[in-house]
């Protein structure tokens, strides 16, 4: 938790009218300097800022650090820290049952790569629109210290033993099987990480955020490659991004052929300024690309790797009702007598 | 069979005074694949149609083709619609099983058989009638690679003429078989049925004495296997959200619940599902998937066997301890692992009671018949939203994947019941809630759905200790408290869940309790007992766990209660051991089968009358 930031006036609201209160959480359990308390506080900002309405959130988390972190968010949605690895299927569940819900999955390295891997493969393919946060540090926190299975090789415990299997890079593999918002970021990163955010919350399908957020406690040090220090001197930034919600005007104040303007389904704007690179985000093969000639060069390549609006996701797919399907009158979910009659005179 | 003990015995000739009518089994054997579930269907339902009681049993190989399957039809004057362990009837269409399918025949039955095997030589004490099939086939079905699947069709006809069963019910249960679209299919295998027929009137006269002659006692009712008949309660439940991932015997009842619910449940105004089914990637992500429905609000199941069981425990523990609810069928089977996967057992009910870790007790129910599929999963999805927690019904393979006579279905009379739920009006009259607070003394506390547009409706759950705000909470009286309120809710389940089947018999000194299936073979065991040993019996069917007042009751009328288990480990015994007093438990003894095959009277018939003489 910050405690420099200055209160906000006694009068600021968002354009719902509500103050930021309401997108706060509990207080915060996790060691001081961990950095999902930045992305909680991201979060927080990025929720508050869109004017979203609180109440039409769901946060889904696993099990593992960054899983209890959804307590210290948005204390006015729904929360459910289910069990490791299989929050996927929670929030599929959820969401089938009120397509109105705006799903917020937080979870971690160890939750997702590991035991999660299943679960995490079957949501990319699914398409199912949320928000997928992972709170990547490269090691298991409240069990102290081990490896996950996206600790980098070469990478150092604290106690010297040295990881000796690859990573799984999970922007690859959402990429790869279906994610239809792929980004990276770093917890230190405020500017990036609120426009991925809010470009997720705009989006119309799976965003899956891998965030590489330091443990201060297990996996600070020298020789880690998941530490602040490391990733202040390996991130690579693909380029600026900028987010213009649907009911702001675009300011045109950059020149062009510098920039991509990516139209997000509720009307928002995804700017995103070139660096140096030309990277096209709809292009599938260039960000598998750049991410492997960013792991052999030793970059830490963060920004939008793969934005796609156009593929329907798990809801539309499924021809389901506009209404949800968890408040339907009983006039809708139970057939007619007649219906009944129909059946057994064929069954006679 | 090991050996081949021809008997001397010549088989009798029997007069028509002799002759047995609609008391029999037919088995026919077969190889799995070869198309025969039509022709046994067909024959099973014109039985059926001429008002006889019938039932058909498929005993059938983990395998998609090739090895040896068996379907046993039942004609029973006096409704018996178990398993009959004697077969009275062979067709033998199988090389691989023939012999050993004679030899188990009792003296006196008779086989219908492929003339090639030449069966005849095996036996003098049976009724032996050699068919040429192949010969037969050839003039009826030009089209040689259809001849495989026609020639069984060939047997129904033998069979019609052998046990004068009506021809013109023959061909309405073949046209009912083939629909409409494919009259062609069913004329060519009415070619063949007649084949069989003209054959046998022809060549080979009738010595055996099985016979069928028209009853009334199947008017209006229906045929249909357990798993659709549950499917059908689950519309009618008004469910929701469905996930499954196949396995048998229980992947037909949502592939069953899907075709009703393309058909009645696509919204006539929108052209929209009132529904989402999901094929998940395995039984954690379905009942994953069903816990986060239900917490959302929506009706959701799944269906799964004695494997999926095992890998849903850790979620099942969670409902349980977060209070969601959630409907979950098991179709059981043999286990462990895959077992004997295309077989029968109840095997799964201890397990299914305390499913998980730490502290969890789960409500089942225990349908018998197709009709108790239908009405308990409606009760089964009320139960589970009034009480909020994953709710069990327990069928088995015999139930779901064989076909049943039934009563057709009654249409429910009380309206949906979906628990307490606050809504944002609720909300904003009392200000506020605490999510596991027991407001009104039956240990169930009130909940809201993510969605619901007030300030004061979010709560957080989770699996961790917390207090009735559904606050974390790692202090010691929270926890017991919120335990103890999760035992009072169960508590309170054994008045909300069906009252148990009693039969007493004045001065009874036996009592019998089954669950599910096992209830066809001990009503007819009961029969034998009373006509074969003069042991009179009172009966006692439990329809579901937790176990009402009515068990103590029953236990205490009687000297010694048999409590029939289709397992090994005397599970539903075990169960009422958990929670008897110990001079209760001392009158109760334990009759098991667990071979795979549905239960029949004569197993539990001779297991009763060895203990009673001890």
């Amino acid at each position: 938790m910050s405690t420099t930031v200055a209160p906000p006036p006694p009068k600021k609201v968002n354009r719902i009218g509500l103050e930021v209160i309401p997108y706060k959480g509990g207080k915060t359990t996790l060691c001081a300097g961990c950095g999902h308390n930045s992305i909680s506080e991201r979060i927080i900002e990025c929720f508050y800022e869109m004017g979203i309405e609180p109440w039409k959130v769901a946060k889904f988390s696993g099990i593992g650090c960054s899983s209890k972190s959804p307590a210290y968010f948005l204390g006015m949605s729904h929360g459910f820290n289910s069990v490791h690895g299989r929050m996927p299927s929670v929030a599929t569940g959820a969401i089938l049952a009120n397509r109105n819900v705006l799903g917020l999955g937080v979870t971690g390295d160890g939750d997702t790569a590991s035991i999660g891997l299943g679960q995490f493969m079957h949501l990319l393919r699914r398409n199912l629109p949320m928000l997928y946060v992972i709170e990547n540090n490269g090691v298991y926190g409240l069990t102290k210290g081990q490896f996950s299975a996206t600790a980098d090789l070469g990478s150092k415990l604290k106690t010297g033993i040295v990881n000796d299997l690859p990573p799984f890079d999970c922007c690859a593999l959402a990429l790869q099987w279906g994610a239809t918002f792929v980004a990276r970021s770093f917890s230190g990163d405020k500017r990036q990480l609120q426009a991925m955010l809010k470009a997720a919350i705009a989006h119309n399908g799976l965003s899956v955020l891998d965030v590489i957020s330091p443990c201060t406690t297990f996996n600070d040090h020298e020789g880690s490659t998941k530490s602040y220090g490391y990733m202040k001197e390996h991130e690579e930034p693909l380029h600026e991004l900028d987010f213009v919600p649907h009911y702001e005007d675009i300011s045109v104040e950059i020149a062009e052929g510098e920039v991509m303007d990516v139209r997000m389904h509720d009307g928002s704007t995804l700017r995103i300024k070139k660096l140096g690179r030309d990277f096209n985000p709809t292009d599938k093969f260039a960000a598998l690309s750049a991410l492997n000639d960013a792991e052999k060069r030793g970059e830490v390549l963060t920004g939008v790797l793969y934005v796609d609006t156009a593929k329907p996701n798990l809801i539309e797919m499924l021809n389901m009702a506009d209404e949800p399907l968890a408040t339907l009158p009983e006039s809708k979910t139970r057939p007619s007598r007649q219906a009944l009659d129909e059946l057994m005179e064929e069954l006679r | 069979m090991s050996t081949l003990e021809v008997s001397p015995a010549e088989p009798r000739h029997y007069e028509s005074s002799q002759r047995i009518i609609n008391d029999f089994s037919i088995q026919v054997a077969t190889v799995n694949g070869s198309g025969s579930q039509t022709a046994n269907t067909v024959l099973m339902r014109a039985i059926f149609q001429m008002g006889i009681p019938v039932s058909g049993k498929n005993m059938f190989p983990s395998n998609i083709a090739g090895l040896p399957t068996w379907f046993t039809i039942r004609a029973s004057k006096d409704g018996y619609i178990g398993r009959k362990k004697e077969i009275d009837f062979l067709v033998a269409m199988n090389p691989e099983s023939a012999r050993e399918d004679v030899m188990k025949l009792e003296s006196g039955a008779a086989v219908i058989y492929d003339e090639p095997l030449k069966l005849d030589a095996l036996r003098s004490d049976l009724h032996f009638y050699p068919v040429p099939f192949d010969k037969l086939v050839g003039p009826v079905c030009p089209e040689a690679k259809l001849r495989k699947l026609v020639r069984n069709m060939i047997y129904d006809g033998v069979v019609a003429r052998l046990l004068s069963l009506d021809m013109e019910e023959i061909r309405t249960a073949l046209v009912k078989q083939f629909g409409k679209r494919k009259a062609k299919a069913a004329e060519l295998n009415w070619g063949a049925v007649k084949a069989g027929y003209d054959f046998t009137a022809k060549n080979l006269p009738k010595t055996d004495p099985f016979q069928v002659e028209r009853m009334n006692s199947t008017a209006g009712k229906i045929i249909i296997d357990g798993n659709a008949a549950a499917a059908l309660g689950c519309m009618f439940a008004g469910v929701t959200v469905v996930t499954w991932y196949p396995i048998t015997p229980s992947s037909s009842l949502v592939e069953s619940l899907m075709v009703y619910l393309r058909r009645y449940r696509i919204d006539p105004e929108t052209g929209k599902a009132t529904f989402a089914v999901i094929q998940a990637e395995d039984e954690l992500a379905s009942i994953g998937m069903v816990i986060g429905a239900g917490w959302a609000g929506a009706r959701s199941m799944t269906s799964t066997a004695g494997p999926g069981i095992s890998l849903m425990s850790e979620f099942v523990g969670l409902g349980y301890y977060a209070e969601v609810p959630g409907v979950i069928f098991d179709v059981q089977r043999v286990g462990p692992s895959t077992g004997l996967p295309t077989r029968t057992q109840q095997g799964d009910i201890l397990a299914t009671a305390l499913l998980s870790h730490g502290d969890t007790r789960h409500p089942m129910f225990f349908p018998a018949s197709p009709e108790e599929c239908f009405t308990m999963a409606i009760q089964a999805f009320d139960l589970a939203e009034q009480f909020q927690t994953p709710v069990f019904v327990m069928t088995d393979l015999d139930l779901g994947m064989n076909n049943w006579m039934s009563d057709p279905f009654p249409y429910p009379t009380e309206p949906i019941r979906r628990g307490k739920v606050l809504t944002a009006e609720d909300l904003e009259k009392l200000g506020g809630f605490a999510r596991y607070k027991d407001v009104d003394g039956d240990g169930v506390g009130y909940r809201t759905l993510p969605g619901t547009g007030h300030p004061a409706a979010a709560y957080f759950t989770r699996g961790s200790g917390h207090n009735d705000k559904a606050q974390y909470s790692e202090r010691d009286d929270d926890y017991a408290n919120n335990m103890d309120r999760l035992l009072r809710k169960f508590e309170n389940m054994r008045s909300q869940v069906p009252a148990p089947l009693l039969d007493y018999t004045e001065n009874a000194r036996l009592g019998l309790i089954c669950i599910g299936t096992s209830h066809h073979a001990v009503s007819e065991s009961r029969d034998q007992l009373r006509h074969e040993h003069g042991l009179e019996s009172s009966y006692m069917r439990i329809k579901a766990y937790p176990f009402g007042p009515e068990l103590t009751q029953f236990i205490r009328r009687h000297d010694r209660v048999y409590v029939i288990d289709q397992n090994r480990d005397a599970q539903l015994l075990a169960l009422m051991r958990l929670e008897l007093e110990t001079d209760d438990i001392a009158r109760l003894r334990s009759v098991r089968y667990y071979g795979g095959l549905p239960l029949d009277a004569r197993t539990i018939t001779d297991e009763i009358v060895e203990q009673e003489r001890i």
